[in-house]
């Protein structure tokens, strides 16, 4: 705040901030209870996808695959962390190699 | 035919229990059979409000369990005589209510011959709220100026598209109507509270009443007397006209905006309003 604030006695109108962020707030919540279970749901998929193309045992996929929903701003980021095992990288490597020579 | 009408809001402190007491008072003032049912059992305060807490004997809970029946546990009201209220039990908890039990107090009260039936809910979404919507026909949702209250009204609104009766039997939903309670038009004026027409907007149901923020609440819960009674109250005549308004009336909102005032009572009041 600079000191020429302090003569201007220029108020913030908090009733207007208010409106603002329940606007954001009611709007998530209202689509979030119509499909309460669409994250979890697409949650089990990916791990299952993951777990099909990358040869993950189900009991490995846990610790191996993290699915972290996150809100930044208005918006929602879907993260995914996947460490390869090393099986899976072996079984993806020779096959882009053998697309380079080719 | 009787009609189930739940005051609810999710959020504790805004104003159910008064304004249970204060429509259910204007009900009966117009001439309709009206009772108040306190569902907030363990917590009950409605016959505090509606000053008849030295005559509660039996309560909701001895009828649901049938430990006692509707005729005993129902109190009159000495001013009204239309006017009736189901205390709660003050001694047991949330989980003595079931659904069946509920359902059968409702269809004793309808046999009974009320107008209408008003269910006080408890705050909060768990069960006692839950007992309470379950059955409605109509509901009003009490709402404060203010954030976490239209935040849990909307919430409020979203069980009651979900978890009452017509909901889940998939009949006409319940008829919502929404009541501002503790409205201040000087500090909206001033934009310090969410105005009328934001709230509307946020939570887009229909609007029954706007209730100013007055002294004459605290009077009347002091002394026992529902605020409808003290007609030459602000408040008091707020109530009334949601009643006309919930029973299909058209009565122009009050209380709404400032009083305009002329210079000199602008510089005598001045100090007063900063502080309201």
């Amino acid at each position: 705040m600079s000191w020429i604030d302090l003569f201007r006695n220029k108020k913030r109108n908090t009733a207007a901030t208010a409106k603002e962020r329940l606007q954001i707030v009611i709007s998530h919540e209202r689509t979030r209870q119509s499909q309460p279970d669409l994250i979890t749901a697409m949650q089990a998929e990916i791990l299952s996808i993951i777990a099909k193309y990358l040869g993950i045992p189900n009991d490995k996929i846990q610790e191996q695959v993290k699915v972290d929903v996150e809100r930044r701003g208005e918006h929602s980021v879907l993260e995914l962390n996947i460490t390869l095992p090393e099986s899976a990288h072996n079984k993806v490597l020779p096959k882009e190699t053998a697309a380079e020579e080719a | 035919m009787a009609e189930v009408i739940v005051v609810t809001s999710g959020k504790g402190g805004v104003g159910k229990t008064t304004s249970s007491a204060a429509l259910g008072t204007g009900l009966a003032l117009k001439g309709y059979r009206t009772v108040v049912v306190d569902f907030d059992v363990g917590l009950r305060n409605l016959d505090l409000i509606m000053g008849c807490e030295r005559r509660v004997v039996y309560d909701l809970v001895n009828v649901v369990k049938q430990e006692a029946n509707l005729n005993q546990a129902l109190i009159k009201d000495k001013r009204l005589e239309e006017l009736y209220i189901l205390p709660a039990s003050q001694t047991r908890d949330k989980d003595a209510l079931d659904i069946d039990g509920v359902a059968r107090v409702i269809e004793e009260l309808k046999a009974a011959n009320f107008d209408y039936i008003i269910c006080d809910s408890p705050a909060g979404i768990e069960k006692g709220a839950l007992m309470a919507l379950y059955f409605a026909d109509r509901a009003i949702v009490v709402t404060n100026p203010e954030v976490s209250s239209v935040r849990d009204s909307d919430r409020i609104l979203g069980i009651l598209a979900s978890k009452s009766k017509r909901a889940e039997e998939k009949l006409e939903p319940i008829r919502e109507h929404l009541l501002v309670t503790r409205y201040s038009p000087s500090r909206v004026e001033r934009g310090d509270m969410l105005a009328l027409s934001d709230i509307e907007e946020l939570l887009a149901i229909p609007l029954l009443g706007v209730i100013p923020e007055s002294l004459a609440v605290l009077r009347a819960s002091n002394s026992g007397i529902p605020v409808t009674f003290d007609q030459e109250s602000d408040a008091g005549q707020a109530y009334l006209d949601a009643v006309d308004r919930f029973l299909g009336h058209k009565v122009p909102l009050r209380f709404v905006n400032t009083k305009k005032r002329t210079l000199l009572q602008r510089l005598f009041k001045a100090k007063e309003g900063a502080t309201a």
